[in-house]
């Protein structure tokens, strides 16, 4: 793809940045409650307190010039005040950041893992006994609850047999001082074996809770590619000259088969980070997820509206290098 | 030429979407889960004839009683009883009316405001194309549980804000849709005929076109139906969903929840309930597909 090309496709980003802030901007407008009383809760304060405060916050403005304000203070990170935490929203958030993306990422890596080979001998293996397993697993995939499938799990692997813990994300005894906040990392980086295992372990469930839709999906991707590319000329030419069986499929098919998966992949990356709501709150994991949940109850908004904000850009985002990625595998499509 | 012969009318030609029905229906599998979702709207329409009990009645001497074929339980409460002493099977009757009223009036909203605004993209072009589609880029900008979860912090819970929020989004697929089908009929003999004849735009919008694009409009509805069943159970799981009493499998899995290490029936059966008639959309939806795809009719 040509450089103008992709700064086109990267100035049409900003309508939909903008569109999304304005109706992430809209609903917090709508939300009913008062932002000042709710902040102050049950603490008594003067009138002129509570202006100042208003001031502060900017809700004397009207709404246009409040929403230049947060589109503003959103590009600088400054998203107010958490009423909850007393403390910068932007922070809380970061804090919750890392466990959320080390959850997201072992689910793709998990589903990837699965549904790449499963597709490809389905595809290979058509209408056999292992085809068909593969089609009605992925049937099952897509329509099993996450939170129900969750609990499932934690009932036979972790309470019933003893092998998982039931929540969380790691033992007290396994902590360990933080480089990049992701835990199996850090864990190896320090050289605790121990910490790594135990990490692990807390992160199987959630993985395979949050990445089985996904893997689902993308085991039929690649088994409908795959039967398409092994019908293609070249593939019966590479038959004809003799090559082997193992070398046509690794060398000539599954090179071009993979790019709807990992075009299709891309895009439901940004889908897994809907799914962590349901899954960090079955499995207590402690991301960003459930934070929004919790954040719900006790009516946090500026929270809330900062999580829907980050929510919608990073899958603007995915969205964005998924299309990105697919002309770069593709050449014949143009953007 | 006799007479006979002459006045013998040619059959009526099999229209596309007869044609890809008959061959849905030759699918035993497909019909079997569509006698399945069936059952399931039956079972919804007509709760208080089928379930042995008021799903709301709580008495605690039944409190956690375990299903009628274990030890303790007893067959006048087949599935067991909740936490109150509620009937399982009772609330899994009544539980399956939200969702199936949840799934479907969203879809009904959503595709009609979908196929519409679709077909006016597609069809019309120029400004209401742009509009409508910088609408959908935008709204497709939001994970949908994420979208869904705000909307509901803003405007609390309850069955119309629930089938309100997940519209808001579900809109946006059925559009994307039909306006590229819509795209795809610019130029071709039917639509220009009509235009020749003089038809008025929405004559040719909603009687040309919207039928001879019938067929992917139903694949995606049943297959978004499903999808809005789970995340429905999904908002009402964490407490987002319709508020109790009234039950839902979603909070019944919730509910469930705490007593998940002795008393394993309280979730798993509502789960269960979820999981089949999801399970049997999706079946359907697949089938749709199938019989419509005209890649599969060789």
């Amino acid at each position: 793809m040509s450089l103008g090309k992709f700064i086109e496709r990267l100035l049409q980003l900003i309508p939909v940045l903008l569109g999304v802030s304005v109706i992430v901007f809209v609903m917090m407008l709508f939300t009913p409650g008062d932002p000042v009383d709710i902040m102050l809760g049950d603490q008594h304060v003067t009138e002129e307190m509570e202006q100042a405060l208003r001031r502060d916050m900017g809700l004397d403005l009207p709404p246009h010039e409040r929403f230049f304000k947060f589109l503003g203070n959103a590009m600088t990170g400054d998203f107010g005040l958490s009423y909850y935490h007393r403390q910068p929203v932007a922070e809380v958030i970061a804090s919750r950041l890392p466990a959320t993306i080390e959850l997201s990422l072992a689910a793709l890596i998990f589903a990837l893992l699965v549904s790449i080979p499963l597709g490809v001998l389905a595809a290979v293996r058509k209408n056999s006994f292992l085809d068909r397993l593969a089609t009605v697993t992925s049937l099952f995939g897509v329509s099993l609850p996450g939170f129900w499938f969750g609990i499932l799990l934690i009932l036979f692997f972790a309470v019933n047999m003893r092998w998982l813990p039931v929540s969380g994300r790691a033992g007290f005894e396994s902590e360990v001082a933080p480089i990049t906040h992701l835990l199996l990392i850090d864990s190896l980086l320090r050289g605790r074996i121990d910490a790594f295992w135990d990490a692990l372990k807390h992160l199987i469930l959630p993985t395979i809770t949050l990445g089985l839709p996904m893997a689902s999906i993308l085991m039929r991707v690649t088994r409908a590619s795959m039967l398409d590319v092994l019908n293609r000329d070249y593939i019966t030419f590479a038959e004809a000259k003799g090559l082997s069986r193992t070398r046509i499929l690794v060398k000539h098919a599954l090179k071009n088969a993979l790019i709807p998966t990992v075009t299709v992949a891309a895009i439901e990356t940004g889908s897994l980070l809907g799914g962590n709501m349901v899954v960090e709150t079955v499995f207590g994991w402690p991301g960003l997820g459930r934070l929004v949940v919790e954040s719900i109850f006790v009516r946090n908004y500026p929270l809330i509206q900062a999580a829907v904000l980050f929510y919608a850009v990073t899958y603007v985002m995915l969205n964005f290098f998924a299309d990105i990625l697919y002309t770069m595998l593709n050449p014949r499509v143009k953007l | 030429m006799t007479m006979a012969q002459t006045e013998l009318k040619a059959p009526r030609p099999e229209t596309l979407f007869q044609r890809n029905m008959k061959l849905f229906a030759s699918s035993k599998l497909s019909m079997f889960f569509l006698c399945v979702t069936i059952g399931f709207v039956v079972m919804a329409v007509a709760a208080p004839l089928i379930a042995p009990h008021d799903p709301n009645e709580a008495d605690l001497f039944r409190r956690l009683m375990p299903p009628a074929w274990m030890e303790g339980g007893d067959w006048a409460y087949v599935l067991g009883c909740d936490g109150l002493g509620r009937d399982i099977l009772s609330r899994i009757i009544y539980g399956s009316r939200i969702s199936i009223f949840i799934g479907a009036s969203v879809i009904i909203v959503a595709t009609t405001i979908g196929v519409l605004a679709g077909l006016a993209a597609g069809f019309l072009r120029g400004w209401v194309d742009v509009v409508i589609s910088r609408l959908v880029d935008i709204l497709l900008g939001f994970p949908y549980l994420i979208f869904a979860i705000a909307l509901i912090a803003m405007t609390g819970p309850g069955l119309q804000n629930i089938v309100l929020a997940l519209a808001y989004k579900e809109w946006v697929i059925p559009c994307r849709v039909v306006r590229g089908e819509t795209l795809a009929t610019t130029g071709v003999e039917y639509v220009e005929a009509a235009q020749a004849m003089g038809a008025s735009k929405s004559n040719i919008m909603l009687r040309e076109i919207l039928p001879n694009i019938l067929s992917p409009v139903l694949v995606v509805s049943t297959v978004r139906m499903a999808n809005v069943i789970i995340l429905e159970a999904s908002l009402s799981f964490l407490g987002l969903g319709v508020q109790p009493p009234t039950a839902s499998w979603g909070a019944m899995v919730a509910d469930g929840r705490s007593f998940m290490l002795q008393e394993w029936w309280l979730s798993t059966f509502p789960g269960l309930a979820i999981l089949l008639l999801v399970l049997s959309i999706n079946v359907v939806s697949q089938g749709l597909r199938d019989a419509f795809d005209p890649k599969f009719h060789d």
